[in-house]
């Protein structure tokens, strides 16, 4: 239910264990955004990961029970929002699944995922924020991370505030679609396939001639911004509710100032 | 044939390495998948066709026996013989012993995936027949000693001037100063050495794309006119096909017609669409004097009762492995069996065991690509996550893979040690990492760091800032 006391929606960041670990920046760009967008925030501390490496690596058990402490965590709230798409897609669509067969948790499973959404797209399809306030003298690219994309339909709705963002130049790449190579446990299970798509798309990254590269997902920016790096590109990489959130003051992934 | 799924990752290394194939592959974005794309945007229905395919296929499999005996019951009635095969060697003896009753000296062959399955041009081989792909990629993969790296575009790793060198290599009754720098003028000499094998043929072999019950016919789509020639000029003509293949009515192959070609090529429609009902018939101008109809299983009815009888709504287009990354990495010789990309990564465990084929399954990112394009809405990378599933049963991946991930999971379902080892990791990796902003090396992510950069941490976890900055507003 919402706060008794300002009557906001509350909402319950799911932060994603690489945002928490790697990049805290982005929890706390998350964080300004849901509040400009009328929201309390709340981050439930009994929280860790939303499982995908056990999931995605056939480990169902540790799935499942990761699963179900991240619905008791996130239990109370309005909204369970997720600074990834691949983290919430994960919590919306395959929690349900993971859980299909738990008579305890299947419904549980299905009411919590109706509550989940990722960052970008509850603030614009939820929350129906048209613009943002902030500023990025230069032009950028944006990279659709594959879940946010296939499984949840984001593609517009970075764009639309971006294109609000004062002096932001949006330069689509070629295959923005096309996976980074990523893929979780994927990039250490098959590094050399992995290297061979990350490859085709830091060149059509560079392609673009962007200053910036953004994303909605930090595991992708990852392997985005090692590679640029590695290559001795001069391209700086954040994550897409930084520049949203005007939140730039630290230095971009894998960058130094 | 005999697969290398269990060398995968050796495979993976020689197609990475090998610049003809890397650049053959560099042509799939603007070939293959911006050709479906137009076709896709021409057809406004497009997606309604997908859940009529996916209907169509759902209903027969649901009552796959059914449709089956229709169709032998229709087939026999129009004069074709129908042969079952429950194995790879019982459809290899069956179709070999047909060819000894014809007394076969040359077979064609248009373009069959499960000819390939079975291995059957090495047994014909070894039996002393003359095997003649009539496909012009199934030619050119035949005459190199290969097998089809894709199963509509199967020498779709061969470059222009590979295939110029080999019809030099082999046509050697050809003039050596003829021109052959222009596609036309290979087709044009692979057609006419094609015809004499056509003219000279006993037995022709194709696959089908369907079967149908109501009428008892096979049909096949080609864009050359090859497998017409094969079924239409030897005296006897066989269909090798697998039971997933039959369909209830004429309705329902055109519904599927509308979405083959546009998902596998772009077009709206193959070239040549072709019906057989049982052999030539007395006022008929051409076709066989027999008819035999050889329908495998091979381990498809083991999937019908499981989460796989959703793969065995493939109609073969294609499309997966047109827009699949890690297809367009590596090629289709590095899946190590016959099918490869996405559909292959499901059905090759499915067919030959998940222990032999492993990796398949596990070399995807789940970008989901391949379900989004797949006409039959086949949900590949979930029927990919249940093959992961029971090789993890089964103690895959790897010893200190497992070891890592479990150990990680237990931390995970501690909240309160997660964090505290969370804080340690970042704090420590931070401090390291700080002054270049990434590490060039890392000890335990030697993989990662031997291709790119491992970006440094900020230094402290968002739950430690969270919880100073809550703290820091109330005071």
């Amino acid at each position: 239910m919402s706060d008794p006391f300002s009557g906001r929606p509350r909402v319950g960041l799911f932060v994603t264990c690489l945002v928490d670990l790697m990049r805290p920046s982005v929890g706390f760009a998350a964080a300004k955004l849901l509040e400009r967008a009328g929201c309390s925030v709340e981050v439930p501390t009994a929280q860790t990961c939303c499982g995908q490496p056990a999931y995605n690596s056939g480990d169902k058990a540790d799935a499942a029970a990761l699963a179900r402490q991240t619905i008791a965590a996130f239990e109370g709230y309005d909204y369970v929002v997720a600074p990834s798409g691949s983290c919430a897609g994960m919590l919306k669509l395959h929690y349900p699944a993971l859980l299909a067969d738990d008579p305890e948790w299947s419904g549980r499973a299905k009411e919590f995922a109706e509550r989940v959404y990722e960052l970008i797209s509850f603030l614009v399809d939820v929350r129906g924020v048209e613009a943002v306030d902030a500023e990025f003298p230069g032009r950028v690219t944006y990279h659709d991370s594959c879940s946010g994309l296939r499984e949840l339909g984001i593609k517009d709705q970075p764009r639309k505030l971006l294109s609000s963002v004062k002096g932001l130049e949006l330069k689509e790449m070629a295959e923005s679609e096309v996976c980074c190579g990523f893929g979780g446990t994927f990039s250490i299970k098959y590094p050399d396939i992995s290297n061979a798509m990350v490859e085709k798309k830091t060149a059509n990254v560079a392609a673009a001639e962007p200053d910036l590269l953004l994303a909605g997902d930090l595991g992708c920016l990852m392997n985005m911004a090692g590679k640029l790096k590695r290559e001795g590109r001069q391209i700086a990489v954040r994550h897409v509710a930084e520049v949203l959130a005007g939140e730039l003051s630290d230095p971009p992934i894998a960058g130094t100032k | 044939m005999k697969p290398t799924t269990e060398s995968f990752k050796q495979n993976v290394r020689v197609a990475l390495h090998d610049p003809q194939l890397q650049r053959a592959l560099a042509g799939l974005p603007t070939g293959l998948v911006a050709n479906r794309a137009a076709a896709r945007a021409r057809l406004p229905e497009f997606e309604d066709l997908r859940d009529i395919g996916r209907d169509i296929k759902d209903h027969t499999l649901a009552h796959l026996d059914l449709y089956l005996e229709e169709y032998e019951r229709k087939a026999t009635a129009a004069g074709a013989h129908v042969h079952w095969a429950a194995t790879a060697a019982e459809a290899r003896e069956i179709i070999l012993q047909i060819c000894r009753d014809a007394d076969a000296k040359v077979v064609t062959k248009g373009k069959s995936m499960i000819s390939e399955e079975i291995g059957l041009n090495a047994a014909l081989e070894s039996a002393g027949i003359e095997v003649v792909e009539t496909d012009l990629g199934e030619y050119l993969v035949q005459i190199r000693g290969e097998t089809p790296s894709h199963i509509i575009a199967p020498a779709i790793h061969l470059t222009q001037e590979q295939v110029e060198a080999d019809f030099r290599r082999l046509h050697k009754n050809l003039p050596p100063d003829r021109v052959l720098t222009e596609p036309a003028q290979l087709v044009g000499e692979a057609r006419q050495v094609l015809r004499e094998k056509f003219l000279a043929a006993d037995v022709g072999i194709t696959g089908a794309n369907f079967l149908v019950a109501e009428t008892g016919s096979s049909v096949i789509v080609t864009n050359e006119g090859n497998g017409d020639l094969t079924q239409s000029l030897a005296r006897v003509h066989v269909v090798v096909a697998s039971i997933e293949k039959v369909v209830p009515t004429r309705e329902d192959v055109s519904a599927i017609l509308r979405l083959l070609a546009r998902s596998a090529t772009g077009q709206e429609f193959s070239t040549y669409t072709t019906f057989s009902t049982g052999p030539r018939r007395p006022d008929d101008p051409d076709g066989p004097q027999a008819y035999h109809v050889v329908i495998l299983d091979n381990g498809r009815s083991e999937m019908l009762g499981t989460a796989f009888r959703e793969a065995l709504r493939c109609i073969r287009c294609g499309a997966c492995m047109n827009h699949c990354p890690v297809y367009g990495a590596i090629g289709g010789h590095a899946y190590g069996w016959v099918y490869p990309g996405p559909i292959g990564s499901v059905l090759t465990p499915s067919l030959i065991g998940v222990k032999q084929a492993a990796d398949l399954p596990n070399a995807s990112t789940f970008c989901g690509r391949c379900e989004q394009v797949c006409p039959m809405k086949i949900p590949l990378p979930k029927l990919m996550r249940h093959h992961r599933e029971a090789d993890f049963e089964l103690g895959g991946p790897s010893l200190p893979y497992r070891i890592g991930l479990r150990t990680w999971a237990w931390f995970a379902q501690r909240p309160k040690l997660y964090h505290m080892a969370a804080r340690l990791a970042a704090a420590a990796l931070g401090a390291f990492g700080r002054r270049r902003g990434a590490f060039r090396r890392l000890p335990f992510a030697g993989d990662w760091t031997r291709h790119r950069d491992f970006p440094a941490p900020q230094g402290r976890t968002f739950q430690q800032l969270w919880a100073e900055h809550k703290a820091g507003a109330l005071r």
